[in-house]
């Protein structure tokens, strides 16, 4: 394993954060040792094929897959927030999305 | 074990045809041995007892009124927690989803109730398809029929359990990188993954989509051949979905010869680090094949000693980005901090810590770091290159013959708790065999070729993207040539089951 691909438990702590996973100090550090060896693994993808080598991101790649532009159906509003934790006035209720005022 | 559970699906098509027994009887058969079996297998996250017999009624209904119904008609299917049933709660096997009941249908369930099979139930997983030995579903493990002690391996696990217990006689499961082959594997059943995009995935919750393919399960070749021909077609709410006619599965199961057809032994999966029992198994399954005409050459595909380390990178980078829905905001769990600001951002953290299992999170923290700015071309770019290279060999290698051939997994079965022995990199390497064919987009298929000390060996067939006729061209006379040289698999199991 090459030292730049061991993860400390504070880059740990910032991918957490950017996924919106809460996460204790244990699971950082736990994590960290996780990512490192898995990491260390498959680091030598690097090193196999060259730039001439072009990437494939669909095994079957299929373009410009469009449907009619016509009105098709669509959930009713009281069945979207069938499920919802929380809905008011026809709408899903969330918490706090902006600062304190 | 009742003499209907017992049958194959063909076989109760047959006899409900000729009106030898009813959709009921058959129905209530299964959903009789599923209630005095789930303590020990726990294949199901919810029976479905009820939909299950209206649907058999209706189909008994039809049927004596003389209407035209699907060959599969009547005969009960189980389906993977993670395809959506609308108005039935589906999980995923997470804790995210414990609660929630879809509002839509996805198309398999669409075909499913078209064709008028009666579902049994939603079958366990590893929580949203991640793992392989269904130890990491929030519903608990699903135990191995064969042997309770051990993995039904995953994440199809109670898929594969399913088939094994003779709970169901047909299952539907998803593969993304060997999650219907691999449990097949470790079941004694039949697995395949069909080519990439050729059953429809709407309503089937992604894991990594550019890898998820739903695949069919049952107890025969011929049982997955005719499934797989109701499961596949072209989808227009699936943007992925092929354009392709499809069919020919169950015809080419049964009346196909090995004569004459060229099977490529992939170099890199045959060797070192697999179990001798298993390498026992593969040879002495190569060797009916050869005797029943069939020609063995060796083909060289040396990127797929790669194709472990891109999955591993491509796989959680999808998975990080797919599984970013679950915010606690439309539908799912919703968790509040325990203290601090109540907002948008403190929730979804909340809820996602308290939702995710390990290995769920374990992913998406890796695919968050493998698509991070400055690392993206280093990981992800690399791997999409490897994924080329894997096609390039595989293009080659079929030039060369019909089919390759493998073991389906390096072991049997794995006991309980192995997982936390070792590093996750090492539980990974089981997936070394079934992984190529996800990054290439080509079908597979698992049969069973025999047993290593008690526990069922995987033979594993992979032919050229869109020709997946050609899996059961080969899987069909292979697994007559096997049952007429060494038994049925799954008649071992079944006989210790009814002396129990």
């Amino acid at each position: 394993m090459t030292e730049s691909s061991a993860i400390t438990p504070e880059q740990v702590e910032h991918l957490a954060s950017l996924s919106r996973i809460a996460m204790s100090e244990d699971e950082l550090k736990s994590l960290a040792g996780d990512l490192s060896t898995i990491l260390g693994n498959v680091a030598r993808v690097n090193e196999v094929a060259g730039d001439d080598v072009p990437a494939t991101s669909h095994p079957i790649p299929l373009t410009n897959v469009m449907r009619a532009d016509v009105v098709g159906e669509t959930l009713s509003s009281e069945q979207a927030l069938a499920s919802a934790p929380a809905a008011e006035d026809d709408k899903f209720l969330v918490p706090q999305i902006l600062g304190e005022e | 074990m009742t003499e209907l559970t017992n049958k194959s699906a063909l076989e109760l098509a047959a006899g409900l045809k000729s009106g030898e027994f009813s959709s009921v009887d058959v129905t209530q058969a299964h959903l009789d041995r599923i209630a005095s079996t789930e303590d020990d297998f726990n294949s199901f996250i919810t029976v479905t007892d009820e939909l299950a017999l209206e649907t058999a009624k209706a189909v008994d209904a039809k049927r004596s009124a003389g209407e035209d119904l699907h060959t599969l008609a009547g005969v009960p299917v189980a389906l993977k927690d993670l395809v959506v049933t609308e108005g039935t709660r589906t999980t995923a096997g997470s804790k995210m989803l414990e609660n929630w009941v879809p509002p839509y249908e996805s198309t398999v369930h669409n075909k499913v109730k078209a064709a008028g099979l009666p579902v049994l139930g939603k079958t366990n997983l590893d929580e949203f398809a991640m793992g392989s030995t269904t130890e990491h579903s929030a519903f608990g493990n699903t135990r191995n029929p064969w042997n309770l002690d051990h993995v039904p391996g995953g994440s199809s696990g109670g898929a594969a359990a399913a088939l094994a217990g003779f709970q169901a006689p047909l299952s539907v499961g998803t593969d993304t990188g060997g999650s219907v082959r691999q449990p097949a594997a470790f079941t004694g059943t039949v697995g395949v993954k069909p080519t990439y995009g050729s059953i429809s995935r709407f309503g089937i919750i992604a894991m990594a989509s550019s890898l998820d393919q739903v695949g069919p399960m049952g107890r025969s070749v011929a049982d997955a051949a005719a499934l797989h021909e109701l499961l596949a077609g072209h989808d227009p709410l699936d943007s992925t979905s092929l354009p392709d006619e499809v069919g020919g599965f169950l015809n080419a199961a049964q009346t196909s010869e090995l004569k004459g057809k060229k099977l490529g032994v992939i170099k890199q999966l045959a060797g070192e680090g697999y179990q001798d029992g298993v390498r026992t198994a593969f040879t002495a399954a190569l060797e009916t094949a050869a005797a029943a005409g069939a020609e063995i050459v060796e083909v060289d595909c040396p990127s797929i000693s790669y194709a472990l380390d891109a999955y591993y990178l491509i796989m959680p980078s999808e998975v990080s980005s797919n599984l970013a829905r679950y915010d606690g905001m439309r539908y799912g769990l919703r968790v509040e901090p325990e203290s601090g600001p109540v907002t948008a951002e403190t929730v979804m953290s909340a809820t996602r810590a308290a939702g995710f299992g390990d290995e769920v999170k374990r992913r998406i923290i890796l695919g968050t770091y493998a698509l991070s700015a400055g690392y993206y071309d280093a990981y992800y770019g690399s791997a999409q290159k490897i994924r080329t290279l894997v096609q390039n060999d595989f293009a080659k290698a079929f030039a060369a013959c019909d089919v390759l051939v493998s073991p389906t997994t390096p072991t049997t079965a794995l006991k309980f708790g192995a997982e936390k022995a070792a590093d996750p990199m090492a539980l990974y390497l089981g997936d070394v065999a079934t992984i190529p064919a996800n990054l290439a987009g080509i079908p597979g298929l698992s049969l069973p070729a025999g047993l290593a000390e008690g526990l069922p060996v995987g033979f594993q067939i992979l032919a050229p993207a869109r020709e997946d006729v050609k899996l059961y061209e080969v899987a069909g006379p292979l697994e007559a040539a096997l049952e007429s040289a060494g038994g049925r698999v799954l008649d071992t199991l079944a006989e210790g089951l009814n002396a129990k």
